[in-house]
């Protein structure tokens, strides 16, 4: 593979087109590749682990796809970004199914009350948390240059992480509870967000990644 | 604190958007993935698509459309109509759709529902229900377009999909739709208020006025319209500054 190239992992779970087509988007021409080949996410400049669907499948096909290792290993040393399911695999446990994480960042996977809760509009919480939601910065990050304090990316999920290092917290976002929408430690971002479908916002987020050298 | 979403819907056949009232008297409306990309810059929310190409053999053409739309829109895509099977589904999320939206087939067939939730998830699964008022504080579902009723209570039926693994419903009061008149109010606040999951308004919108009641008496998540953006009416931007004097929560 040539240098510079960025890597979206593809474990068969969910529709990686749009990933791929708004890094493309912001990449400069640098390439951007979607494979399944552990080889190639080794050899990547920098990888993107997105994923939709339920945490039990996304763990069950990384496995079985033998990509496992590999996620794991960029995650140690190249930029990573992960992406909604891409963030939640990041810890160690998820409420979704009970099933382990990668144990990248300590703490874990937790559901939204849905009907438990009210808005501050009165009205019941709705799960999934779906539409646009403003994402409250708690540190600096290269990965926010550009973008507002509080800009709003695009959200659909029912799952939230729950980090068990504050330290790793990036930006919160209120949904009911305010609950931990991006992480950082060292070279991983991940979000809970789909910088893909927010517009201006997540496009400056992608393009930041794409410059980014932790 | 999360904003309601403004979605304009639109019509397409053939590869052409198109609008007209009752499904008669279509009007060309122009290129979809344009009129897609016009939205998005206007501070559209989402945008959906609703294929209502009758013949089969034109079918692909919305993959075509679905699969530009990915490369140039970057805010989540809606794909619904003709989705009979979990092969549908799937052609269509994996051509770029966010969401895929079925309607009669979940009616037919609510294990698909149940199937297409669990295979890709609960949050690309909307099921879209037409709503006519039968008596006082009761709807009853329709299918085919509008054309033939089930006898189903709307508001059971949104509950039934809801625990079939519907991620969202998009709700249409076929007595409103194309009058211009304004949402079913009682109808979306019956069933936005019946479900846990969220609620999209649609059918009747005929200013903006109508998009904020839609939110602030139906509570609805969001709101969808077509025909008043597509003719150049009001601006989605116009649409999310009346519903922020109204004091509703949107992304500007």
């Amino acid at each position: 593979m040539p240098g510079g190239v960025i890597a979206v992992v593809d474990y068969g779970m969910g529709n990686l087109r749009s990933v791929a087509k708004a890094l493309e988007h912001v990449a400069d021409g640098k390439p951007v590749v979607v494979t399944a080949d552990p080889a190639v996410v080794a050899a990547a400049e920098r990888v993107v682990v997105p994923g939709q669907g339920a945490m039990p499948d996304c763990m069950r096909e990384l496995n079985e796809r033998g990509l496992r290792q590999a996620v794991i290993a960029a995650a140690a040393n190249k930029p990573f970004l992960g992406i909604c399911i891409g963030q939640q695999m990041l810890f160690e446990h998820s409420e979704e199914g009970d099933v382990p994480g990668l144990g990248i960042l300590p703490g874990e996977v937790k559901r939204f009350p849905a009907g438990k809760m009210c808005l501050p509009d009165g009205q019941k919480l709705k799960v999934p948390h779906m539409g646009w939601n403003e994402v409250r910065q708690t540190k600096a990050h290269p990965l926010w240059q550009g973008i507002a304090d509080g800009a709003r990316f695009y959200f659909v999920h029912s799952y939230y992480v729950a980090p068990g290092d504050a330290a790793c917290i990036a930006s919160t976002t209120e949904y009911g509870i305010p609950f931990t929408s991006a992480c950082a430690r060292d070279n991983i971002f991940a979000v809970q967000c789909h910088p893909e479908k927010s517009a201006q916002a997540g496009l400056q987020l992608l393009s930041n990644f794409i410059h980014w050298n932790p | 604190m999360l904003a309601k979403r403004i979605i304009p819907c639109l019509d397409v056949t053939a590869g052409r958007v198109v609008k007209g009232t009752n499904f008669v008297d279509l009007r060309d409306a122009g290129d979809p993935v344009e009129i897609a990309r016009r939205y998005d810059a206007q501070g559209a929310d989402e945008v959906t698509f609703l294929d209502i190409t009758a013949s089969s053999d034109q079918r692909d053409i919305i993959l075509h459309i679905v699969e530009a739309c990915a490369e140039q829109v970057f805010i989540p895509l809606t794909v619904g109509g003709g989705v009979r099977a979990i092969a549908d589904v799937r052609r269509l999320l994996n051509a770029g759709a966010d969401k895929v939206s079925m309607n009669t087939a979940a009616v037919q067939n609510p294990d698909l529902v149940a199937e297409a939730s669990a295979k890709v998830g609960n949050q690309c699964i909307v099921v879209a229900i037409d709503a006519k008022q039968s008596a006082p504080g009761r709807w009853e579902v329709f299918t085919h377009g509008g054309r033939k009723g089930t006898g189903m209570c709307a508001i059971e039926w949104a509950q039934k999909v809801q625990q079939l693994g519907a991620g969202e419903i998009l709700l249409t009061s076929m007595d409103r739709d194309g009058t211009k008149a304004g949402f079913d109010l009682a109808l979306t606040r019956a069933v936005a208020d019946a479900v846990d999951i969220p609620v999209i308004a649609s059918g009747g919108v005929g200013n903006l006025d109508h998009l904020a009641d839609g939110v602030t008496i139906g509570h609805a998540d969001a709101v969808l319209a077509a025909s008043i953006f597509h003719f150049g009416e009001y601006t989605v931007r116009q649409a999310k500054e009346r519903m922020r004097e109204r004091g509703i929560e949107v992304r500007l």
